[in-house]
């Protein structure tokens, strides 16, 4: 053991060729002494250990002021993010007409109203109270009742939710009360968020308020069995590019039943309705945990993490869900369309792998897709140098194993935990005590998620919530073939001649999620890192001056 | 134009202490605007004869864009112009804000002009100055001067204090002095002489003490100050001298607050220990 260990010790772990961290070193040594202190900690060299044990990385913490970095806020992580994508909910923003705005539809989530009898669709508008000078004064809730009672008299919803921003909170609207009164009077449903724009240290703890919002005003307000032998929910699913779209095709051709998408494609109803499935599958961890958590406590809900990012993980996570209904109808089910989607999506990366064999690729995106689009960029033999998320916390790195060893902080104490008990009725757990035993021993894990480390190679930078001097520094080191992140990142990016795709909008494509949207990505990148328009970044005379000369200076 | 921000604890008698030192200018001549920064808005009721006022913020709001001077400025007793910024009932909104955006439109409706020819303009902020809003009065520009009301009293003299230390951080960035203390007399035993103890420590004086009189209830229950309800009285005279005294003031200083000990100490030495 001590031998071995001492071994890997003396063995350099390279990095493209250079040693990470000696890189790493350069790039903190431009810091102050104690923002190096800080970012080193949340700056990581992979590696990976017995039963899949990384080195800790600090996340989840304060950005350093002055540190150009690319998160988002609390009001953006609950309205834009997780409810944002229900298009029967008017989701009005309580502040200055700004917040709302930028927060609408910037996701390019898609939806498809077909798919409930009223037809119902405010996605294409933006709702927001505007305040003026005159509400911050006299206080908002005037404005904000006539607000609710306006777009009830205009759209008769089903339900109305309200989006505190900054203002709110620091004038000390009561937008609960206002709700309560308002849901009284026009007898629907009208719920309220406390995610001011300020609250926690990035867009995460929007998503923590979002998912107890919804659960304390909407889950479990309908017992309705829905029809289907094997009914299941997708949790952090956003059909961004209509990736939920797609799983939903592969579901219907196994004869899975979704009961609810949070929040791809979703209506108030299915939220309503989600405690009657049978399993919980959770595509992005960090943003939707919470309600897994919740309904497995309160109505014996198991949840699994799945991945529908590449086509083998869309495999292995149809074939997890099958393992768990554990009926042979449905195994087989699965695997004939497994075998009946692959072949095309193998030919069209046979097709682009030679292209994009060895291209190295960085990713810092969110709180689990810089995890796994790592999948589809394996599928195209390219290499992730470095990844990272934006408002990922430690579980997302080092998997939940870790959750014992976090320290909450007194960020995170300041959002909302809910206690959450059995429900007295309607607590039912799906599967037995035996069944469940059973299940684990055969190597299948509820409740976990790995995280992302443990996949990564050693030597890999794993970087959280990093910063344009970190980017740039990145880029002129390693000059990778694609950088992705989102739209703040991309022009800088790509003023260093390097592609960025965008993994929060995918800039005007997708789907990218299941089967065909792995074919849709494989061709992206494709395109992306073969093109020849990055040659022209230089003018000709940069490059082949007529007359050269250097600064005295110099 | 002087332009003058009268502070202190909350209950203190900032507003009628003001009111009644606006009249006393005003007998001598002096043209004066009073600018009352309080949500309340009761700072220009004895000048003006009652609570007639329509405040900024409602005249902003019930008007819009369309304020013209006259809509939120009153004559009151001898000439006097009377201004209430006004602002959220209690327990909504920010009135903080409120000061802030109504001192702004009154600047902009020209109420400090040249051609207003004021020989003063007085703040009467709210007691406790609890968010930048309330130090709107003092900030770059605005008043220059500020009178804090005190009395003997432990808690007024500790906001006192307080004040002054916020008067130091709008002086390094501004310009405000502190004018002096106006002792608004409780009776506390040697009030005058640990008020004016305290006022050498703050490194300024005590400009007046003024003795505590029922005629000021009286005059006030008829919605006036002592100079128009009763002009003979000794009171009334008491609010002249002030009103000379601050007229002719030269003093300004930037104040040094006591350390919490000091402070305590000074009560000991003057108040409880005598």
């Amino acid at each position: 053991m001590a031998e071995a260990a001492k071994d890997l010790s003396t063995e350099k772990v390279t990095l493209d060729n250079l040693d990470p961290e000696e890189v790493k070193a350069r790039i903190m040594a431009k810091y102050p002494p104690k923002v190096a202190r800080k970012r080193s900690k949340q700056f990581v060299i992979n590696k990976v250990g017995e039963d899949g044990k990384t080195p800790v990385i600090n996340a989840n913490v304060r950005t350093v002021p002055g540190l150009m970095g690319q998160r988002g806020c609390c009001y953006a992580g609950c309205k834009g993010v997780v409810l944002g994508p229900t298009r029967d909910i008017i989701n009005i923003t309580h502040g200055p007409i700004g917040c709302g705005f930028y927060s609408w539809l910037t996701r390019r989530n898609q939806t498809d109203p077909e798919s409930t009898p009223d037809g119902h669709n405010f996605m294409t508008y933006c709702f927001s109270t505007d305040m003026q000078d005159e509400e911050i004064i006299f206080g908002g809730e005037k404005k904000l009742k006539q607000a609710i009672q306006e777009a009830y008299d205009n759209f008769k919803p089903k339900a109305i939710a309200v989006f505190s921003t900054c203002p709110v909170g620091l004038i000390g609207d009561d937008v609960h009360s206002v709700c309560r009164e308002m849901k009284e009077k026009l007898g629907i449903n009208v719920f309220g968020f406390s995610c001011e724009g300020y609250k926690g240290v990035s867009q995460s703890a929007g998503h923590h308020i979002a998912n107890n919002g919804i659960f304390k005003h909407v889950v479990g307000l309908d017992d309705t069995i829905k029809e289907g032998k094997y009914r299941i929910n997708l949790l952090g699913e956003y059909n961004i590019g209509g990736d939920a779209f797609e799983i939903e095709r592969i579901f219907d051709k196994c004869g899975i039943t979704q009961v609810a998408t949070y929040s791809g494609n979703s209506s108030i109803d299915a939220f309503a309705n989600s405690h009657t499935a049978d399993l919980n599958c959770i595509m992005c961890h960090r943003s939707i945990n919470y309600v897994a958590e919740m309904m497995e406590t309160k109505f014996g809900v198991p949840w699994i993490k799945v991945n529908f990012i590449g086509a083998h993980a869309t495999a292995k996570s149809l074939r997890k869900i099958a393992q768990y209904f554990g009926e042979q109808e449905l195994i087989d089910k699965v695997e004939e369309v497994i075998a009946e989607e692959l072949p095309e999506v193998e030919a069209a990366c046979a097709e682009v792998r030679p292209r994009t064999e060895g291209k190295r690729a960085m990713l810092f995106v969110g709180g689990s897709r810089a995890h796994h689009y790592q999948e589809l960029f394996g599928e195209l033999g390219m290499k992730t140098l470095s990844a990272g998320y934006e408002f990922g916390h430690r579980d997302d790195y080092e998997g939940r194993k870790v959750l014992p060893d976090i320290k909450v902080d007194a960020d995170s104490r300041n959002i909302e935990e809910l206690t959450i008990e059995k429900d007295p009725e309607r607590f039912n757990p799906r599967i037995s005590e035996e069944r469940k035993a059973e299940l684990e021993k055969a190597g299948f894990a509820f409740n976990d998620y790995d995280g992302m480390m443990p996949e990564m190679p050693d030597g890999a930078m794993v970087i959280d919530d990093l910063s344009q001097w970190e980017t740039d520094q990145l880029i002129k080191i390693f000059k990778p073939d694609l950088f992705c992140a989102g739209i703040k990142e991309k022009y800088t990016v790509q003023k260093h001649g390097i592609p960025l795709k965008q993994l929060h909008s995918y800039d005007y494509g997708g789907p990218y999620a299941g089967f065909k949207g792995a074919i849709n990505f494989y061709h992206e990148i494709d395109r992306m890192v073969n093109s020849r328009v990055w040659e022209y970044m230089k003018a000709p005379w940069d490059k082949n001056p007529e007359l050269a000369a250097t600064y005295a200076c110099d | 134009m002087r332009k003058i921000a009268i502070y202190g604890k909350g209950g203190i008698g900032k507003s009628t202490t003001t009111q009644n030192t606006v009249a006393g200018l005003s007998e001598m001549g002096k043209k004066i605007m009073v600018v009352g920064c309080d949500p309340k808005a009761d700072s220009t009721r004895l000048l003006l004869g009652g609570l007639a006022q329509r405040t900024v913020l409602d005249t902003l709001r019930e008007e819009g864009e369309d304020v013209e001077l006259e809509d939120v400025r009153k004559v009151g007793y001898a000439g006097t112009l009377c201004t209430e910024s006004g602002g959220p009932e209690p327990g909504v909104g920010c009135a903080g804000r409120g000061i802030i955006t109504s001192i702004n439109l009154l600047e902009q409706l020209g109420a400090y002009a040249d051609s207003e020819e004021l020989d003063y303009a007085f703040y009467d902020v709210l007691g406790d100055v609890v968010c930048g809003g309330f130090a709107m009065p003092i900030r770059e520009g605005k008043a220059q001067e500020i009178y804090i009301v005190v009395s003997g009293e432990m808690m007024a003299m500790y906001a006192a204090n307080n004040i002054s230390k916020g008067i130091v951080k709008f002086a390094e960035a501004g310009g405000v002095r502190l004018g002096g203390l106006i002792c608004n007399s409780r009776n506390v035993d040697n009030e005058r002489e640990m008020i004016e103890a305290f006022a050498a420590k703050l490194g300024t004086q005590m400009i007046h003490f003024v003795p505590r009189d029922n005629m000021v209830q009286r005059a006030e229950i008829n919605r006036k100050t002592v100079i128009e309800f009763d002009p003979g009285h000794s009171q009334a005279d008491e609010y002249r001298t002030l009103a000379r005294k601050i007229d002719a003031n030269e003093m300004r200083v930037i104040p040094s607050p006591l350390e919490i000990e000091e402070l305590e100490k000074l009560l000991i030495d003057y108040g409880i220990a005598a």
